[in-house]
């Protein structure tokens, strides 16, 4: 088992056609995820290798049942993109792209709260359930299967997480980056919410970074709810107020959102906070020594 | 993006918000020119920079005569106005805001800004304006009001009236406050601003109100389709380092340590500064070279921290994903074939073609020292700090 994606993920690729979405399309079937479909406005009708193009998602969906979209649309139509997916009653929607402006964000968000779409994104690396289904652009060999849930804002810093874990020999049932911006989709809460239903999942790792409070707000639901035992990562303990860090949400404003701040939520939550990065993977083998 | 004050004060008035008088003065006589055309005093003379804490600095002053307003205008332009949001070197103050002193009855906050966790646009304000508004939310929250606009429908006038009601006001101010906010909502909206904010929004004796102060700060993602507010950068309040980092598409900002360093994505990036710290050093910058980075991007972002001459090591650690490790290992080679390379390298890479990234630096017959994983770095880099 797994969460939000597996064998029966049947995959449409929003941008398809451009550079980014063909490279990495082509990685997703390596790796093998079914990608059933592709959407670029005005291509319909083409192919990309053996995938057959639409015009419209509402076509793609109609035409070959896909469940899940990926989307590689530019930051100024990936809104729309994101919005026309959900309008298309797609279930699932992994935004990759980085850079949309905060308000388009906002009506996103606003408008999928009518709707029964699940958005993972905007500006992550995907998700990946090891061995079934990629769906983004992580590199798929450092991953393996097994019982571990990875949860993370980041991109890189997951790949090296996750690394780490397969190092020890310790795989992982599904890995999800939520993104690095202000406004996003899934939240942590949603995934501890999914990864603690998971029987498969026995363990999770949270990796999370400076701006806003969400990792706080995770540790609170995880008091309450998360009964695996769960491994956390702050990134930015150096990182200076005031000063965005690459990410759009990464940034300490007004005395919130600092690192420190969250490792301490995390260690009053019970979560094992791993501070020095080197050694990720020892401390998960033995966190979650019992579980494994 | 950040502004001046003045160019807030310009957008200000396009919307209708009511400022006080004046204009901007990049010298002494002009600043004399401005405070003659004002007819009055007493006059305000305000040092122009990217950071708050002005007036504790000495960066703003009252000046009753012209006299006086050569003489503090003087003083102003061409000071190194040190604030708690300058850092210790300060900034150096290239123009000056003159402005018609007012008849203060009150001060109030009033701020527009993007909510992470409702995804709305929430509208703030309080009595306890002219301080520090985060200690204000501190230690007495009650004192702030927040309404929250949902940005698909936009702002109503019950979002305005609710500001307008709760804050204790006379009549004549509620309905100028009916007016205010509608108009700072759609230059917030309009703009894809990420802060607007009137500190000390101020009450007259006369029972106006009026922007005292204006912040305005803009969504760097949104920039592409606003390209008025392009030009109003100011190059001279950004570091050297990070505008030439800029032109290159990289994303890096510069601190006061002695290790540089260069990584792919913002966490790792983040992460290895954190790993440095750890290793007993200080982070000299942050920089994240992107998921798609070329050999050109690398050997630029090289070259920019080796020109930091704070930096006494290098840390570089790539985790190769849409990155090749061949691509980066390329780029040092040619960047160290620019500039003279005079403190060690530490090199950590994995993921996607490291093999061929690690046959291209063994071969390159560069002084580089590679570390296997990322404990192996910092031990290297801890080991390069105690020399």
């Amino acid at each position: 088992m797994s969460i939000f994606v597996d064998k029966e993920t049947r995959l449409l690729v929003q941008g398809i056609t451009g550079r980014e979405g063909q490279f990495h399309t082509r990685q997703c079937v390596a790796y093998g995820t079914n990608v059933v479909a592709g959407v670029t406005p005005g291509k319909g009708g083409q192919k990309m290798d053996d995938i057959p193009v639409f015009n419209t998602v509402k076509d793609a969906v109609k035409e070959t049942g896909a469940n899940c979209s990926m989307v590689f649309v530019p930051p100024a139509f990936a809104a729309d993109a994101i919005m026309e997916a959900a309008d298309a009653g797609v279930p699932l929607i992994v935004a990759i792209t980085e850079g949309i402006p905060v308000l388009d964000m906002m009506k996103v968000k606003n408008f999928l709260n009518t709707t029964n779409s699940r958005l993972i994104g905007p500006n992550c690396p995907g998700i990946i359930t090891p061995g079934e289904c990629k769906v983004g652009i992580m590199p798929g060999p450092i991953h393996m299967p097994g019982p571990i849930g990875v949860i993370s804002r980041s991109g890189t810093l997951t790949y090296e997480v996750v690394y780490q874990l397969s190092q020890q020999n310790i795989g992982q049932s599904t890995c999800i980056g939520i993104g690095g911006d202000p406004i996003n989709g899934t939240n942590f809460i949603d995934c501890l919410e999914a990864f603690q239903a998971d029987p498969d999942t026995k363990g999770i790792v949270m990796v999370g970074e400076i701006g806003g409070n969400a990792e706080e707000e995770a540790c609170e639901y995880i008091v309450e709810n998360v009964t695996k035992p769960v491994v956390g990562f702050i990134a930015g303990l150096t990182a200076p107020p005031g000063r965005r860090m690459g990410h759009a949400g990464a940034i300490i404003s007004g005395g919130s959102g600092t690192a420190q701040a969250k490792i301490d939520a995390m260690k009053k939550a019970g979560i094992t906070v791993v501070e020095d990065l080197g050694i990720f993977g020892v401390v998960c083998k033995d966190a979650f020594e019992k579980v494994i | 993006m950040k502004i001046h004050e003045y160019q807030a004060k310009e957008l200000f008035d396009r919307f209708e918000i009511p400022i006080p008088r004046g204009s901007v003065a990049f010298s002494v006589d002009e600043a004399v020119k401005v405070a003659e055309s004002l007819g009055k005093f007493p006059v305000v003379v305000k040092a122009q920079i990217h950071a708050g804490g002005r007036g504790k600095g000495g960066g703003v002053k009252l000046a009753n005569s012209i006299e006086e307003v050569r003489k503090v205008a003087d003083e102003i332009l061409g000071m190194t106005l040190v604030t708690h949001q300058t850092g210790p070197e300060g900034k150096v103050v290239r123009k000056v805001l003159v402005e018609e002193g007012l008849d203060i009855d009150k001060e109030l906050y009033l701020s527009v800004i993007p909510d992470r966790s409702t995804a709305k646009v929430v509208i703030m304000t309080s009595e306890a304006g002219g301080m520090d508004i985060e200690e204000v939310a501190a230690k007495t929250p009650e004192k702030i009001i927040k309404v929250w606009v949902d940005p698909g429908f936009g702002i109503q006038p019950y979002h305005a009236r609710e500001v307008a009601f709760r804050l204790n006001v006379e009549p004549e101010v509620v309905k100028q406050f009916g007016a205010l906010i509608p108009r700072l909502y759609r230059l917030f909206f309009d703009y894809d601003c990420s802060l607007v904010e009137i500190n000390p929004l101020v009450i007259t004796k006369d029972k106006k109100l009026i922007a005292l102060d204006a912040k305005v700060n803009f969504d760097d993602n949104a920039l592409y389709r606003h390209k008025d507010i392009l030009e109003y950068r100011d190059l001279d309040e950004e570091d050297p380092l990070e505008v030439e980092a800029s032109k290159y598409n990289l994303n890096y900002i510069r601190l006061d340590g002695n290790i540089g360093n260069m990584v792919n994505g913002a966490g790792l990036a983040m992460a290895t500064m954190d790993v440095i710290k750890r290793a007993g050093g200080e982070p000299a910058n942050f920089l994240d070279v992107g998921g798609g980075a070329s050999a050109e991007m690398v050997e630029n972002g090289f070259r920019i921290i080796l020109s930091d001459e704070k930096v006494k090591a290098v840390l570089i650690n790539i985790f190769g994903g849409i990155l090749r490790c061949d691509v980066l290992a390329k780029g040092v080679v040619e960047a160290t074939k620019k500039v003279e390379v005079k403190v060690p390298v530490v090199i950590r890479m994995e993921g996607t073609n490291v093999e061929e990234g690690r046959k291209i630096l063994k071969e390159s017959g560069l002084n580089l020292i590679v570390a296997k994983d990322i404990k192996d770095a910092a031990e290297k880099i801890s080991s390069i700090v105690k020399e």
